[in-house]
């Protein structure tokens, strides 16, 4: 009797804490959620009449919609897989707590924070015709054609990786550190060479922290937008998906197709990232520690 | 067996005494070292590279706002500050900067405001439906802001709140807020909960405890916490523009569509422009560095090793 006196005013208490959860919710539901069910409601309901599915029909029928898809994806994979790829061994040099590790870390959070409108409007000075990229090449007379890295493919890939490569990198390089190196100490005296230890040590473990990174980094690409259009060339090769949404919704003001467009772009990230860690338990299945213990 | 391990072991072991002759030992740390070499200056070359390039890319936007006339030549005929000047007025700077100012303070704010009490009842206390709670949450820092930001800025036209100074703050506080209660949880976290029952046996009340307990010890990540959404609302592109009028453009939203209409306004006024937002951004990104690593300024969460 008496130890249910005493308890129960603490679990009330406890309740009264919990609702200041409450206001934080509720703007997230009323900002987030709430705008979501209604896209999701308006992309049935199309513009002109019709059959609920005739955004969805349209989007897979007119060809100024789903030809974007694949657009979004010959950029949005390579930037992936080059960020990823790259990251990896530059991560693993710079394994150690050293000067060189914070020189590099601070030097590339600098073009993720300027973000990518920054980076387009210096991209289009520097390697423009007359840039100083574009002037370096002409001195070493390697290649003698004028060098086209604005205004089209390559453009914006190169600023994809230019924000991105730092983005995974800094994420790599936090699960690489997380790793204990006395791991690799130990395969090492048991015969293991660099290549060895990275192969059966590092890689495995981080095998999860890999996936995440490349999760991450290709929902970040496969949403470009500003540098597709500033860098790009928004009327044809970089059309992306966001450019489609963005001109439905602003330009021709119907706001059901643009829905539309923002689920199926929702939709295909998602399918790309459960189809990316399905892939890792199929060939990976082991401790998802990064072996910190 | 035994002689080969000995072997291998002066081979990647420096460190290892071996029994073999110097010369032997010689020649087989230059043959395994020789690719291992080859493979760190590759590395490295292209590390250097990659930041070469960054580094220039933003110094031509620094050359080129204090440059007169650049055309084809390793640097500008002369250089003038008078591209600031001409930027301050083609692009309204002044009204500019306070939109900037007051959208940033204001999702700094109510950010802190609403996700620290959020991140403490995550933190301390179990209720029923804890972990909806928590997904719904995470949400947003996993979905792009591209793909949310058009049925949001729908939502928003619908009801008038598109193109206002409130539209613009609450469509930032949607990545904002979330972000600050995963960075808060784990800090309110790792507080002894058994100060409360220590405050209290000394005879404070709630109020007393949270003022001279708990807000001095939630301080330094409500600090980091507000830094790094600081960070990120300035450079918000998307939602802001998705969301923002005429007259509540943030300063990275004005620098899109300077950039966009090019030839519209000098290159070299777009470029001062763009130097002033980098020196905004570039000071908060020192201060903010100073108290929390770089790689939760870029990444949605400090990642823990474990993966999953």
């Amino acid at each position: 009797m008496s130890a249910f006196a005493i308890r129960a005013p603490r679990v009330a208490g406890r309740d009264l804490k919990g609702w200041l959860v409450a206001p934080a919710l509720l703007c997230i539901v009323a900002l987030f959620i709430y705008p979501f069910a209604y896209g999701l409601a308006l992309s049935f309901q199309p513009l002109n009449g019709g059959s609920a599915w005739a955004n969805y029909i349209q989007f897979f029928t007119d060809a100024t919609l789903w030809p974007t898809l694949f657009v979004t994806l010959k950029l949005a994979v390579p930037a992936t897989l080059i960020n990823v790829v790259a990251s990896v061994p530059v991560a693993f040099a710079l394994r150690r707590k050293s000067r060189y590790q914070k020189l590099v870390t601070t030097l590339l959070v600098i073009p993720v924070t300027l973000g990518t409108v920054l980076i387009a409007d210096g991209m289009l000075t520097y390697f423009g015709p007359n840039g100083w990229f574009s002037q370096a090449v002409g001195a070493t007379h390697l290649y003698s054609e004028e060098v086209r890295l604005t205004h089209n493919y390559w453009g914006v890939l190169i600023s994809l990786v230019v924000s991105g490569f730092p983005f995974a990198f800094l994420l790599i390089l936090s699960y690489v550190t997380g790793i204990d190196p006395t791991l690799a100490r130990a395969a090492a005296t048991l015969g293991a060479g660099p290549w060895e230890q990275f192969r059966r040590i590092y890689l495995p473990l981080l095998v999860p922290g890999l996936t995440m990174a490349a999760c991450l980094s290709f929902v970040q690409a496969f949403s470009v937008f500003p540098s597709a259009v500033l860098l790009g060339v928004p009327a044809g090769a970089t059309r992306v998906i966001s450019i489609a949404a963005y001109e439905a919704a602003f330009e021709s003001y119907d706001y059901g197709l643009a829905s539309t467009i923002a689920i199926m772009m929702g939709f295909i990230q998602l399918l790309i990232v459960a189809a990316m860690l399905t892939a890792r338990r199929a060939f990976y299945s082991g401790p998802v520690s990064g072996g910190k213990g | 067996m035994h002689s080969k391990s000995k072997l291998v072991d002066a081979q990647w072991d420096r460190s290892t005494p071996s029994n073999k002759p110097v010369q032997r030992k010689e020649v087989m740390k230059e043959q395994s070292k020789l690719p291992g070499k080859i493979w760190k200056w590759v590395v490295w070359g292209s590390v250097i590279f990659f930041l070469l390039n960054v580094v220039l890319l933003i110094a031509t936007v620094a050359v080129n706002s204090v440059g007169t006339r650049w055309f084809g030549t390793l640097l500008p005929e002369g250089f003038t500050l008078h591209w600031y000047v001409q930027a301050w007025s083609d692009f309204q700077l002044a009204s500019v900067l306070r939109v900037t100012v007051e959208v940033v303070g204001a999702v700094v704010l109510l950010s802190v405001l609403l996700g620290v009490p959020a991140a403490y009842a995550l933190a301390r206390v179990d209720f029923p439906g804890k972990r909806f709670a928590m997904l719904i949450f995470l949400l947003p820092l996993m979905v792009p802001p591209v793909t949310y930001g058009i049925p949001m800025a729908t939502v928003m036209y619908k009801v008038g709140l598109a193109g206002t100074l409130p539209g613009v703050i609450m469509a930032n506080l949607v990545p904002s807020l979330p972000f600050v209660i995963l960075v808060m949880t784990p800090f309110i976290e790792q507080i002894d909960p058994n100060l409360e029952a220590a405050a209290r046996i000394f005879g404070a009340n709630t109020w007393k405890y949270f003022r001279y307990v708990l807000v001095p010890l939630l301080v330094p990540g409500m600090l980091a916490a507000g830094l790094l959404v600081l960070v990120r609302t300035i450079g918000m592109f998307e939602l802001t523009f998705f969301t923002a009028g005429p007259d509540t453009q943030t300063l990275v939203v004005a620098l899109y569509y300077a950039v966009f209409s090019t030839g519209v306004r000098a290159p070299q006024s777009i470029d001062a422009m763009a130097m002033i937002y980098m020196a905004i951004t570039l000071v908060w990104v020192l201060i903010a560095l100073q108290f929390v690593s770089p790689t939760q300024l870029v990444s949605r969460v400090k990642e823990q090793p474990q993966g999953e």
